[in-house]
Order: structure tokens, then C-alpha cells, then sequence
């Protein structure tokens, strides 16, 4: 009786659940758009079409993917270990700053694929230092890591306005940001893939940094399920009294697993820093730490589930931005406002259909949830 | 023949695919106390969730008093006249007695009036059941014993004719039981009705008049107490022949293998826990250590597994010292061969929310017969568990399930299995039993004694006098930290009942 709810079929759970909840969430943004007097089918058609229709298009939509596959993936991992990381934001900051450094000491004299590797490195590197502190405070002190990472988020906005509009800002410059790479430092785009299936692209940011991300999400899996490091941070998140038992250290898995958390944050600045703009500009995050927390939450914290959950978030972004564009009544806040809902549905809200479900497939077919005809084995 | 004071007929009840209740018929005579014995999961509390309104039944019906009722909430049965006393206690610890009893049913916005009407009938109550409380005490400063007296109270309070007590002796020593029993039987004298839960069929032999036995979601039985035994009941609850007292042999006591001397612990507020506890435990031979819950066991053993902090003291494992200012890692413990089942398997021993093949390397997952360099091995893990699983007789046998899916007993037997099977030379185990279903304690039992005659140390805490008595081959008592005696098997249950109630410990001190 410890379990009131039997459990689904895993396409059941994986699938079937959160298509119901994404529905829902688009049926009641549908009722949003209506209120502002248009029509929720054209919306929609705009959206779906804005993100997907044309090669440009997609190629956007993979592009802001790939920096929510990484945001989200540092949420992941950190929450495996119940650690709430919310400083993916300053983590993928300072991440950035990482990579100026390098660039701009590196660009005149290497190639891309020198650099990109020591930039990878360079990042991981400075978003680890950057949840280092948090995590040490959390270890020793017992300051909660909720508090003090939104704290350093602030702290790290402030240090790169420091040095974007100092240290860093070429003289004479009126921008509060670097000079741009030389092509030393530009990755390779991807667009050439797109185009392989035919579709035509004008100009789109989507760069080699989609395959590094589909690579760590790869290795966040063997991480979490494969590894003995894994093992023990999701032990810890689970009871830490329990890993107090095994033996596990608590200081030292907390540390590691916001380290590792922060490396991935830290990894998030290559995409639009390297891949598109080709320097640090002030708020180049732009609140993709936040959106990472979301992602890692409907991808119920498993790879496959944020790689699938940022694409979703990467299409709302490309689609919402053509839908402000093509629907005057429907400004960028109603787009956020779309968010929101998938967030609230697919996130907060993921159990409120469930057992609904179950019971369903509980009476319809009692052996698809597992459970052999109620005659158990008492002890 | 009695009128009945609750009906059940037919009531059925799933959640999901688990039938939990299936066409159950209960009557309960006005005036008696009832018994309702079933092993864990047997849907003892689902049933009487169903009649205090925390669940609706799928079907069935419920008669109070000869007239069919529906009880949607718990406020529905309040007014019924049914009392619930909870086996976790429904009481707000720094209220008072008085404002407690008063929670939930007050008459006014200002509470002097029902303050002044609760005082004068809590008065009337305690003279008329002798349940006697101070109404002014704050409940975290109240004996367990009398905190489950404020519940009773509770529920007298608001006029309940029928009284549902969950396990209500679960966290009372032997004297407070047969307090509650004198108790019990008073309020059946003055013609209450009372529903008593249990799983120890000692106490329904004691107090009942009639008993039902649960199995599976189904009644299986009901008897007159009078005319049945334990072993039959036994046998109905688990469907089959039982032991209730495992046999064993002569014990061989060898070499001192733990050695504990003058420990002190503290626990986080500062308060004294172990006070200055001296004992050794040989190889070969069980130690069991008796005491009402609270007394300091559960810190003992924290402290001995490098769990928890020392304050002062030795502990010696195989003649070498442990490290005992809680910085210990217990992996290294674990390597020098001391295993330890900890009390609490849902939050310590267990990750609940594990498959079983994860637990069953937890604590020895740095052990490098389950690693492949940073990498778990899964084959391995998963050979390991499989083996497991069939040594233990584990159900169901599935590696790949959640633990949270296996019944308190199989859990059990995945901790057991997995500290077993590491060959260690120190076995400590806390509430071996706790919350394990009669199959599976005689299972329980034999491995460790099985343990003992392979020349293992075996330290046994546990609240269970039975157990203790049944396994140990000498007997440690433990009040407010200290070890107040030592006894052997042949102790008998009130000797050691008074040793624990710290009757004798008094008595020496003045």
C-alpha cells in the first residue's frame, strides 16, 4: 500500500502525459490569444510555422536549443544531488568571461579548433569557480545554495559590467562589450546540414555547439546512471542521511556536483559568444539560466528529456519571436506569457492529470501498469 | 445478542490496480473491544481510513448505530461518534494540553469560553476513565504514554461512542500498555465501543473480546478471543504454520570483537543521549539491547557506526579504536568489517527511490568488485543482486524495481542481504522487525542467528521485548542513556519491563 497509484507503462509516462499536459498548456494559451482579440488557430500555425517552417527558421530554433540544453543540463545535475542551482545565469556568465580572455589573447594567432577546445575548457573552468563559492558556503557554513547562488548571479552581473565597460571594452568604444573575434575564434555554422535536406537558409547562428551539447548530454547521462561519482551525488539527493551511511562525504559532493553544474552553465556562453556574435556583449545570457531550470523540470532531469524540453523552449523562442512579428496585438510579453503556462503545466503542475490516467489504464488493462492480479506474496 | 455498533458490508476499495479491501463484512458488537490483527499491507488502515471519511469506499455500505451512513470527511464520523486515536499522534507539541483538546472544535472566535467548558469536562472525564493529565502541560514535555492519553481525551471530547485506536502500543513500554488496557477496558465498561489495530497478538489475547484477521485486503476470520489461540491467529495472518520462537542452540562466545567503553553522545541540542556505556560483544554471541524507544539506543548505535559524533569514550572493533569524533568515514568501518542495518531502512539503509540492484550495493558502491575505473558495473551489480534476491528469498524478485514497491519486509531483507553477504566480523542491527510481517521476522531471525553460530558478533537493539528475549544470549537494558542492567534470556518480561521503565535505576539512586 506504500504505492496509492500504480505505475504507468513507460511510453505512458514519458509520452503520453506530458503530450496531455503540453496540450493543455497551448489550449489554454490558445484562450489567452483570443482574449487579445486574435485568432489562436492563425497563432498557432505562425508559431509552429515560425519555428519549423522554413530551414532559417529551424536553424534558429536549434540555435537558443542549444543553450537551453546546456542551462538545463546544469540544472539537472545539480538537482540530482537535491542541490537547486537557480546561478546558472552568473555561472554561464562568467563562463563568458572565460572565453573573452581566451579569445582575445588567442585569435590572431590559431585556428578555430585550437581555440574552441581551450575556450571549452576555459569556460567550464570559470562557471565551475563560479559555483565552487556557493557550494563551499552550502558545505561548511550550511548557507542555503537557493540564497546565495541568486546572489552571485547579481554579483556576476555586476563584475562583467565592471570590466565590460572597463578592462575589457576596446578604447574609444561607446559599447559596453569586447571587440569582435577575429575568425580565429568564429566556430563553423550548421547550417549546411539543414540546407543537405534541401531547405534554404539565409543567415542563421546555429553552430557546432548543438553537437557539443548533444555530446554532454550524453555524458550527463553516463554521469548520473553509469558512474560511481553519479551514484553517490543521486544517493545524496535522494537521502542524505543515506549517503551519510555509505560513507559518502558530504562536503565533497556537493562541491563536486555544483562544480560539474557550473561547468555546464559555464559551457552555455560558447554558443551565442563563439557560434553567433563573436563577442562579450553586456546580458548575453538574457535569462537563459532561468529557462534552464524550466527545461531541466519538464525533462524530468533525464537527458533525453531536457535535449527534447529545449527544443520545445527554442521553438517557443524562434516561433514567439515571428508570431510578435506577424501578430501586432501579440507583443513579445505574450509569448513569456506562453511560456509560462507550458511551465506551469508541464512543470507545477505535471501530477494534476495523472492519476486520472491511471486509474484508466488501471481498469482498462490492469497488467499494462504492472501489477500482477492482486494475490502478492505476504512476506 | 448485542446490538452492533458498526457495520461494514461489503466495502471494497483499490487504488489503481491494488485492491486493498475486497468485499469486507466487519461487525463490531456495542460494548466490546474489538480486534483487528493483519499483517502490513493486509488493508487494516485503509478500512479504517474508510470509516473515519479519509477515504471513500468504491462500493459498499457503512451502518452506525443499525442506520446506513456516509462519511465523506472526518468531521462526518466525529459526529457519528467515531474517535480515531492515530499511531503517529495528531497532537501540536507546544500547545498545551487544554488548547489541544480544544483544536478543531472550538465554539467561539475567542477562546475563553471553550477554554472554560473544556476544562470542566476534561475534568469530568479524567475522574470518570481515570485519565488522569495535567490540562495545563505543554504536550513536548509529556511522556509519550500520557501524550496518547491527550488523544484519547481528543476524541472522548467530542463525544465519540466508538474509538478506533491505530497500534496504539507501538511506542509504549510494558507498564503504559497495561495502563491503556485498564483504560480501555473502563471506557468498555461505561459502554464504548473501541476498534483496536494492532499487529501483536499478545495484546488482542490480553483486551479483546472478538477479533478479525485481515489478509491480502480480505477478512479472512473472525473468532471469539476466548476461543481461539495465538497460533491460530498467526496462521490466519500469513496463511500459513508459523514460529513464533525461532530455535536456536547453546551460544559459543569467542573473542571480544566490539568492545565499547564509557560512552558519551550527545545529540544536537547538547542533550546527554548515551551516557557513559560500558559493554563488549564476542564473537559468537548475540547481544541484545532492551529499552522503550528514545532511550538512547538509536544514538548508541549512530555513535559505534561512525555515524554519529562521540563525545567521550573508546570503541574498540577487533582490539583496534574507532574513530568516534563522527568524522569516521563508516566506508572504512564497512572495509575493517563492521556491518550495521540501521534502524530507520526508509531514510538511512535504503534509497527508497531506488531500483533494488542500487541498493544493493549501497555503502559498498566504492567496493571494486561493482566498479569498472569511475564506472559502475552494471552486469556486475546486477549478478550480484540477482544472487541476492535468490539467497533472501526476496519478492518480488525483480532487481530492476523500485524499492519504494517492495513490502517492509522484503526491504528489510535487502538490507539484511546486502550487510550479510559482505562476511563481516560485527553485525549491529537496529529494530531488526520493525514494521515486517510475520513471515518474514521467523526469516529475519534465523539468519541472524545463523550469523552467531558462524562465529559472528551480533549486537541486536530493538523495542520489541519478544525479539529480544527470543534472540539475544544476553540481555542489555538501556534507560535515559545508560545501560541499567544486564540480564540473560531466561529474564522475564517484568523484570525487564521494570528495568526499562528505570523502576530499579530510581531506586538505586536514592
Amino acid at each position: 500500500m506504500s504505492t496509492p497509484y500504480a505505475k504507468l507503462p513507460a511510453w505512458a509516462d514519458y509520452g503520453l502525459i506530458p503530450l496531455i499536459n503540453l496540450s493543455v498548456a497551448f489550449i489554454v494559451a490558445g484562450f489567452v490569444v483570443m482574449l487579445v482579440g486574435e485568432n489562436p488557430f492563425r497563432a498557432a500555425v505562425i508559431l509552429v510555422e515560425g519555428a519549423f517552417g522554413r530551414g532559417t527558421g529551424i536553424a534558429f530554433t536549434l540555435f537558443y536549443a542549444t543553450t537551453f540544453i546546456f542551462t538545463g543540463l546544469s540544472v539537472a545535475v545539480a538537482a540530482h544531488c537535491s542541490l537547486f542551482n537557480i546561478g546558472t545565469e552568473g555561472q554561464a556568465y562568467i563562463g563568458g568571461l572565460g572565453i573573452a580572455l581566451v579569445c582575445l589573447s588567442l585569435d590572431s594567432v590559431m585556428p578555430w579548433w585550437v581555440i574552441f577546445p581551450i575556450a571549452i575548457v576555459a569556460a567550464a573552468a570559470f562557471g565551475a569557480l563560479w559555483g565552487l563559492i556557493p557550494a563551499y558556503l552550502q558545505a561548511k557554513r550550511g548557507s542555503h545554495i537557493v540564497i546565495t547562488t541568486i546572489m552571485f548571479n547579481f554579483i556576476a552581473a555586476s563584475v562583467m559590467v565592471y570590466l565590460l565597460v572597463g578592462a575589457l571594452k576596446p578604447a574609444g568604444s561607446q559599447a559596453p562589450q569586447t571587440r569582435n573575434f577575429l575568425a580565429g575564434a568564429e566556430l563553423p555554422k550548421l547550417n549546411w546540414v539543414i540546407e543537405l535536406f534541401g531547405a534554404k537558409i539565409r543567415s542563421a547562428p546555429l553552430n557546432i555547439c548543438f553537437l557539443l551539447a548533444l555530446v554532454m548530454a550524453f555524458l550527463v547521462w553516463l554521469l548520473i546512471w553509469r558512474t560511481r561519482l553519479g551514484y553517490e551525488m543521486r544517493t545524496y539527493g535522494h537521502s542524505p542521511k543515506a549517503a551519510r551511511y555509505a560513507g559518502i562525504s558530504e562536503t565533497r559532493i556537493i562541491i563536486t556536483a555544483m562544480m560539474i553544474s557550473g561547468a555546464l552553465a559555464g559551457m552555455m556562453a560558447l554558443n551565442p559568444v563563439m557560434g553567433d556574435q563573436h563577442n562579450v556583449a553586456i546580458d548575453f545570457v538574457s535569462g537563459a539560466g532561468y529557462v534552464g531550470i524550466a527545461v531541466a523540470l519538464m525533462g524530468r532531469l533525464h537527458p533525453v528529456g531536457i535535449v527534447l524540453a529545449a527544443i520545445l523552449f527554442g521553438m517557443l523562442y524562434q516561433g514567439g519571436a515571428e508570431l510578435a512579428f506577424e501578430m501586432p496585438a501579440i507583443s513579445r510579453d505574450m509569448i513569456v506569457i506562453i511560456q509560462g503556462l507550458v511551465i506551469l503545466f508541464a512543470g507545477a503542475l505535471e501530477h494534476m492529470f495523472r492519476p486520472y490516467i491511471q486509474a484508466l489504464f488501471a481498469s482498462v488493462s490492469p497488467k499494462s501498469v504492472g501489477m500482477q492480479a492482486v494475490k502478492g506474496t505476504g512476506a | 445478542m448485542a446490538q452492533a455498533a458498526i457495520e461494514l458490508i461489503g466495502i471494497n476499495k483499490s487504488f489503481g490496480a491494488v485492491r486493498a479491501n475486497r468485499d469486507i463484512n466487519l461487525e463490531v458488537a456495542r460494548g466490546t473491544i474489538h480486534g483487528i490483527v493483519g499483517e502490513n499491507g493486509a488493508g487494516k488502515s485503509t478500512l479504517m481510513s474508510i470509516l473515519y471519511g479519509f477515504y471513500q469506499a468504491d462500493s459498499g455500505e457503512i451502518r452506525v448505530g443499525g442506520k446506513p451512513v456516509s462519511i465523506h470527511t472526518s468531521n462526518d464520523a466525529i459526529a457519528l461518534g467515531i474517535g480515531m486515536v492515530h499511531q503517529h499522534f495528531m497532537l501540536v507539541d507546544n500547545f498545551t494540553v487544554l488548547e489541544n483538546v480544544i483544536l478543531g472544535a472550538e465554539s467561539d472566535a475567542l477562546l475563553k469560553s471553550s477554554i472554560t467548558k473544556a476544562r470542566s469536562e476534561l475534568d469530568r472525564l479524567e475522574r470518570e476513565y481515570g485519565l488522569e493529565v495535567d490540562p495545563d502541560a505543554v504536550i513536548e514535555e509529556l511522556p509519550v504514554g500520557l501524550q496518547q492519553r491527550v488523544e484519547i481525551l481528543k476524541a472522548l471530547y467530542r463525544g465519540a461512542e466508538i474509538l478506533i485506536l491505530d497500534e496504539p502500543t507501538g511506542v509504549l513500554t510494558p507498564a503504559e500498555a497495561d495502563h491503556l488496557f485498564r483504560i480501555l477496558k473502563q471506557l468498555k465498561d461505561q459502554g464504548k465501543t473501541i476498534v483496536l489495530i494492532t499487529h501483536k497478538l499478545r495484546e488482542i489475547m490480553a483486551i479483546t473480546d472478538t477479533v478479525s484477521v485481515m489478509r491480502q485486503g480480505t477478512m479472512v476470520a473472525t473468532r471469539t478471543t476466548k476461543e481461539t489461540t495465538v497460533g491460530e491467529l498467526a496462521e490466519l495472518m500469513v496463511g500459513r504454520r508459523v514460529l513464533l520462537r525461532v530455535e536456536k542452540g547453546q551460544s559459543e562466545a569467542g573473542a571480544v570483537k566490539l568492545s565499547v567503553k564509557n560512552l558519551t553522545v550527545k545529540d544536537q541540542r547538547g542533550v546527554t543521549m548515551v551516557d557513559n556505556v560500558s559493554f563488549d560483544v564476542r564473537g559468537g554471541e548475540i547481544v541484545g539491547i532492551a529499552g522503550v524507544a528514545g532511550n538512547g539506543q538509536s544514538e548508541l548505535l549512530e555513535a559505534i557506526s561512525g555515524i554519529r559524533h562521540a563525545v567521550s569514550g573508546e570503541v574498540m572493533l577487533d582490539g583496534k579504536p574507532i574513530d568516534l569524533t563522527g568524522k569516521a568515514d563508516p566506508g572504512e568501518l564497512r572495509d575493517r568489517g563492521l556491518a550495521h542495518v540501521p534502524e530507520d531502512r526508509h531514510h538511512v539503509g535504503l534509497v527508497l527511490a531506488f531500483e533494488e540492484n542500487e541498493n544493493s550495493i549501497l555503502g559498498y558502491h566504492d567496493d571494486e568488485r561493482y566498479l569498472k575505473g569511475p564506472f559502475l558495473d552494471v552486469d556486475a551489480i546486477m549478478a550480484d543482486a540477482k544472487d541476492k534476491i535468490e539467497k533472501y528469498d526476496i519478492r518480488p524478485a525483480n532487481p530492476r524495481l523500485k524499492t519504494a514497491n517492495f513490502s517492509g519486509g522484503n526491504q528489510q531483507k535487502i538490507v539484511l542481504a546486502r550487510e550479510m553477504e559482505q562476511d563481516p566480523g560485527v553485525l549491529i542491527v537496529g529494530q531488526p522487525t520493525r514494521g515486517v510481517d510475520v513471515g518474514a521476522i521467523e526469516f529475519i531471525h534465523k539468519r541472524l542467528i545463523a550469523m552467531r553460530d558462524q562465529g559472528k558478533a551480533v549486537l541486536v537493539v530493538s523495542v520489541e521485548l519478544d525479539e529480544i528475549r527470543s534472540l539475544s544470549d544476553r540481555i542489555l537494558v538501556m534507560f535515559a542513556g545508560r545501560v541499567v542492567g544486564e540480564r540473560g534470556p531466561e529474564a522475564t518480561e517484568g523484570e525487564l519491563g521494570l528495568l526499562m521503565a528505570g523502576v530499579e535505576h530510581q531506586e538505586a539512586a536514592e
